[in-house]
């Protein structure tokens, strides 16, 4: 494992955001983390990116036990978040977006060559078809945007990629081409966790699956132990589905 | 299927053409305000004409240009007409009150100006009060100072004599010189302009710093959250307007050997006018410091133009204002276009 949470518990005041919820994530597999709204998805990966301390339960990093000081510590550990509102500048090139505030040098000057010709490459290994890494990222679709954070994640470095929630604002067919380049990052040998609320996109790619309720871990389990029909109503509560249908059905 | 494709390509090679030229407007500009003027006044268009019009262009533009990488860190400096006032009225009044070698006089206005960008730097990044209104309170100090204190010194409104003071010659030759061109004299601040304008378009395009410059313009926040640091990007930005309003000072100083105390009042807006017409969004992360420096040009231009047409000088503000307005309608194009999300 390389990151690995065991019985881990948060509380902001009296809210308790989240609450013995152990989960693992292995190099070259994909952690799904599913919940509805509030669950604490966004709460137990923003522990994992550093951004929050943990306030219960242990924390593992290459199975040594840690406390994370902050988004910069959980990076320089390899773990890199890609969240809903990417960090990127709509303005700017991609390859300028892609390098930002981490600029390969050639003395004093930026090398612009060198940027433009490592950007197209690591966005063409992950497969990602940007007709030009000159456009400005405003002009890519979300996916489009998605793919690229992905890209740079994986091009500085990163063991574990975090992703929250990357295809819940987007179409049928873009979130494929994210699913995509998801498998694809998993396929080079990262650690991917993927927070979603649709067990629709979690199931073609993931290997584990997490789900929360209310902030408690409802278990966690390998693809084999599951199917996609009892993720779909474990995760929304499968006799909270079943009534419902049953009240569709009557109207 | 194809033809779906082939159009988007299509689309994406005009727009990114248009993207990658914030400058295009100006170039534009440029063209029609020369062919206008040349066409009918032969004056305009010889040798001595054109020295002429870039005069006024290169003190313009060295500020225009710092201005535009203050505007695409997405700060605005109302200071900065001010202060070149400020920076020549030190100069005169050190090098002729109080016996200051000119070199040694403009070293202290330097300092002066630099402490003054510091502090507007500081104020803006500190308090994240807007630069409009932080500026806009040094404007008004700095007009009160530059006016109070050269009354309190020479009980007139203006101080005069550099011409005598020591070290006046050599820095008189490097600052306010002229340079033959075949037969015909221009005006050596052309030459400090050009060198300003190549500096900023090698920071801006090929630096890290540039980078920085965008982004913190962009989207401070996202800036920040990849490591860039904003704070000191946006201080070194106030800095590098402040120096160019040194260096205007000072050429002005040492070109009419008397500063007037209102001297620069007015300007700020000018120099913001000029980054506008060269491709810079009033909301930051886009421009251009040759378009800045083009936007001067064909101030430059129209202002002298005017008065070789026999017209009344009056009409340069219409045209400004035209021009401003033409501008500002281009740049939101670009920006709607770039800021598009295509799904
Ligand atoms: N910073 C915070 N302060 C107080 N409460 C918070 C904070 N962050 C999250 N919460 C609460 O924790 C719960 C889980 O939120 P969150 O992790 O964002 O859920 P999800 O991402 O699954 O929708 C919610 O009830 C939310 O109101
Ligand atoms: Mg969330």
């Amino acid at each position: 494992m390389i990151l690995e949470t065991r019985g881990i518990g948060k509380r902001f005041g009296s809210v308790l955001a989240l609450r013995d919820v152990s989960m693992g994530v292995r190099a070259g597999e994909v952690t799904c983390v599913l919940g509805d709204n509030g669950a604490g998805k966004s709460t137990l990966i923003k522990i994992l990116a550093g951004v929050h301390q943990h306030d219960a339960g242990t924390l593992l990093v290459d199975g040594r036990e840690v406390r994370l000081t902050g988004p910069r510590d959980a990076l320089d550990r390899g773990i890199a978040t890609v969240y809903q509102d990417l960090a990127m500048i709509p303005l700017m090139s991609v390859w300028r977006n892609f390098f930002l505030g981490s600029e390969p040098r050639k003395g004093l000057a930026f090398d612009v060559a060198r940027a433009r010709r490592v950007a197209r490459e690591e966005l063409k290994a992950m497969g990602i078809d940007i007709r030009d890494v000159d456009q400005p990222v405003g002009t890519l679709s979300g996916g489009e945007r998605q793919s690229v954070a992905i890209a740079r994640a994986v091009h500085f470095g990163a063991r574990v990629l975090i992703l929250d929630e990357p295809t819940s604002a987007l179409g049928v067919k873009q979130a494929g081409v994210v699913l995509r380049y998801i498998a694809r990052a998993r396929d080079r040998g990262l650690g991917v966790v993927f927070i979603t609320h649709n067990p629709h996109h979690a199931y073609p790619v993931g290997d584990r699956f997490l789900l929360l309720n209310r902030g408690a871990g409802m278990g966690e389990y390998g693809k084999a132990d599951i199917t996609p029909q009892e993720l779909t109503s474990l995760m929304s509560g499968g006799a909270e589905l079943e009534e419902l249908a049953h009240e569709l059905r009557r109207e | 299927m194809t033809i779906a494709a082939d159009e988007r390509v299509a689309r994406v090679g005009l727009a990114r053409r248009l993207l990658i030229r914030p400058e295009l407007g100006a170039v534009v500009g440029l063209v029609v305000v020369f062919s206008f003027f040349a066409a009918q006044s032969p004056v305009f268009r010889s040798p001595s004409g054109i020295a002429n019009w870039l005069d006024p262009a290169a003190t313009l533009g060295i500020m225009a240009v710092a201005v535009a990488l203050l505007m695409i860190g997405g700060e605005f400096d109302l200071s900065a007409g001010v202060l070149t006032g400020t920076s020549g009225l030190i100069l005169v009044t050190l090098a002729t009150r109080f016996g200051f070698n000119v070199w040694l006089a403009m070293l202290a206005g330097l300092v002066v100006a630099l402490g003054v960008g510091l502090a507007n730097g500081l104020i803006v990044t500190r308090t994240r009060l807007p630069s409009f209104i932080v500026t806009l309170g040094t404007f008004l100090m700095l007009q009160g100072v530059n006016l109070g204190v050269t009354k309190a010194i020479t009980g007139t409104v203006q101080v005069s004599g550099l011409r005598t003071a020591s070290g006046f010659e050599g820095a008189s030759a490097l600052l306010a010189g002229t340079v033959e061109v075949g037969g015909t004299s221009f005006r050596v601040a052309i030459l400090w302009w050009i060198l300003v304008t190549a500096v900023a378009t090698w920071v801006l395009m090929r630096s890290k710093a540039g980078n920085w410059i965008f982004a913190v313009g962009g989207d401070e926040q996202a800036a920040r959250a990849v490591g860039v640091p904003a704070a000191r990007t946006k201080i070194a930005l106030f800095m590098t307007t402040a120096f160019a309003a040194w260096l205007v000072g000072s050429i002005l100083a040492l070109r009419y050997t008397s500063v007037q105390a209102n001297i620069g009042i007015g300007q700020e807006f000018i120099y913001i006018i000029a980054a506008v017409i060269g491709g810079c969004l009033l909301t930051g992360g886009y421009g251009s410091a040759i378009g800045a420096a083009i936007g001067a040009v064909i101030f430059g231009m129209a202002d002298k133009g005017i008065v070789f047409l026999g017209w009344d000088a009056d009409w340069f503000k219409f045209f400004l204002g035209a021009m401003l307005l033409l501008a500002t309608l281009a740049n939101r194009l670009v920006r709607r276009y770039a800021e598009e999300v295509r799904h």
